[in-house]
């Protein structure tokens, strides 16, 4: 699979000083639901906004579907589509007339049918007379959505679109991102809400301090980084572990009714067989036994708090 | 060239004209009776004529001025500053669309806008004065010209300003004295000789007396040089807009 946009040794430096991209590199593929993870200031929404052209980089070069953004910006914009993290609309004009003026602006020719088909599917279609600012804040996300869509671009960026939502509207903006990923639009997400990235992504890029730390797929990196832990529940509490079990790296909880094993699930020999043998044969009786896979959200906080 | 942008952005723009259509009318007209009330008939009745126009005709295309100034530079500077205020000009910003694609829309639309104005404007002098127009042709011409450019300068205004107090400094305190310096109710040779020397750095005295000299064929300089001022000064607005989208200054960090 080839890139639909390709980064390359991309940096942004403020007037301030402040640098908010160090020499990003980074290939987006053709259909594909990359997300960008990071805390606040890493660097996710000034590597969006380059891309698109509202901040101009320092240096380092990005293509989309192989034109030059700065040399060909009329063929990548109108390649793109942008919903910016604010709930950034006019005022007094109605949700039709907003997204036809966005229609517009991108060259389009006017296409009634299509916004009605548009507004349907963003459940906008009762709101389409009323102005921006009568509607809610999840009606005002559905429109810059409706926004960035209705030019029918084939890459669209989502900058943290489900920040300060409700549950259901982040359900159903899920599924909305499924539905155009299957209709071939390729989509770049940047949030800090890691169940957002383990629903949805196919790959996760983790940014923080203006650097990619890595690129993934979502599954790989989980798989890659991921830690397995299995709790051994005891019937009964033991004050200490026992000195044959010293073999295995082994937490004792508090209450000594419980030992925890970490352990590499990528292993052939993950000794989990042997330590069960080991705890029966030194007369500990069993309870109950549990496995736990560590989150995308545990192995984010780790990568971030390494570069700190 | 993007057609469909130009005509989005235009007809957005006059749309917000439309929906503010009484203030828009209503504050030029009332303030543009109330001069012709006051110098037009209360002074201008005691007042000679000049050069063979009476007073209140007379003072006609210096208010038209006025107001085309002062509309144009409002008009197009809170066009592009309320989307940069609001944070939806990175829709515009992020567009297909290049900056002279983007002048045409905003800047043409806030000239339309002026040049409406100032036209009912000229009705309602009518009411007041008898009004003959020797040149209409060069008349609208240089009422196209003025409007354009200074709406380009309101456009310029418009993208430096960061507050709503910035975007109100230069036309109270450099163009609305400018305007009233710059011949809008005497001609120039009624002032004082030294006067006369410093109002000939006021660009307004060439727009009003060209302008001027479309109605009555009187002027205080040639219509030549005034011409050639205001084409000076659209050039120059078009090179710091250019500049400006080009460097990204105050629309792109």
């Amino acid at each position: 699979m080839s890139a639909i946009v390709s980064i390359s040794n991309l940096s942004k430096t403020y007037a301030d000083g402040h640098q908010a991209l160090k020499n990003i590199s980074l290939d987006i593929e053709y259909g594909e639901i990359i997300a960008l993870l990071g805390p606040n200031g890493a660097g996710k929404t000034t590597l969006i906004s380059t891309i698109c052209g509202i901040v101009n980089a320092s240096s380092g070069t990005v293509t989309v579907d192989g034109y030059d953004i700065v040399e060909d910006y009329r063929v990548t914009r109108s390649l793109i589509g942008l919903v910016p993290q604010e709930l950034t609309l006019g005022s007094f004009d109605t949700v039709t007339e907003t997204l036809c003026f966005s229609r517009g602006l991108f060259g389009k020719k006017p296409a009634p049918a299509l916004i009605e088909q548009l507004l349907k599917d963003l459940s906008l279609w009762n709101k389409k007379d009323n102005e921006l600012m009568s509607l809610s804040g999840g009606m005002k996300r559905r429109v810059l959505i409706g926004k960035a869509l209705v030019h029918e671009p084939r890459v669209l960026f989502l900058d943290e679109p489900t920040a300060g939502v409700d549950v259901e509207l982040r359900k159903d903006m899920w599924a909305l991102v499924r539905r155009l990923r299957e209709s071939g639009v390729t989509i770049v997400l940047t949030t800090h809400y890691i169940e957002e990235a383990e629903e949805i992504a196919d790959r996760v890029g983790v940014i923080n301090n203006g650097e990619l730390l890595l690129v993934d797929d979502k599954q790989a990196l989980m798989q890659k980084l991921g830690k397995k832990q299995m709790v051994v529940e005891l019937k009964d509490a033991i004050s200490e572990i026992p000195h044959v079990l010293s073999e295995w790296v082994l937490e004792l909880s508090t209450d000594g009714q419980q030992l925890t094993y970490t352990y590499d699930p990528r292993n052939l020999h993950t000794g989990i067989a042997s330590l069960l043998r080991a705890i029966s044969d030194a007369g500990l009786l069993l309870k109950d036994i549990q496995t736990t896979q560590s989150s995308l959200e545990d192995i984010f906080v780790d990568l971030v708090k390494k570069k700190i | 060239m993007n057609i469909y942008a130009i005509r989005v952005i235009y007809k957005y723009e006059m749309l917000r004209f439309r929906n503010t259509l009484m203030q828009s009318f209503a504050s030029p007209v009332i303030s543009t009776a109330l001069y012709f009330v006051v110098f037009g008939s209360a002074i201008g009745s005691r007042i000679e004529t000049i050069n063979g126009v009476s007073y209140g005709t007379f003072i006609v295309p210096g208010l038209m001025m006025l107001t085309l100034l002062t509309q144009s530079i409002s008009n197009a500077s809170f066009g592009i500053f309320f989307p940069k205020f609001t944070g939806t000009i990175y829709e515009v910003m992020s567009a297909p669309i290049s900056f002279f694609e983007i002048l045409i829309g905003y800047v043409g639309a806030a000239a339309t806008k002026s040049m409406i104005i100032g036209l009912v404007i000229l009705g309602t002098a009518g009411f007041f004065v008898p009004l003959n127009i020797a040149h209409p042709v060069w008349m609208m011409g240089f009422l196209i010209l003025t409007c354009i450019s200074f709406s380009l300068f309101g456009f310029i205004i418009g993208l430096w300003a960061t507050n709503f107090e910035k975007l109100q400094l230069i036309p109270m305190l450099v163009i609305t004295p400018l305007v009233f310096l710059g011949g809008s109710f005497y001609t120039i040779d009624m002032l004082p000789p030294a006067w006369q020397t410093v109002t000939l750095f006021n660009p307004v005295v060439y727009l009003i007396s060209g302008f001027r000299w479309s109605f009555f064929e009187v002027s205080d300089v040639s219509v030549a040089l005034s011409l050639f001022m205001v084409l000076v000064f659209l050039i120059l607005c078009l090179v710091v807009v250019w500049w400006m989208f080009k460097t990204g200054y105050r629309l792109k960090r």
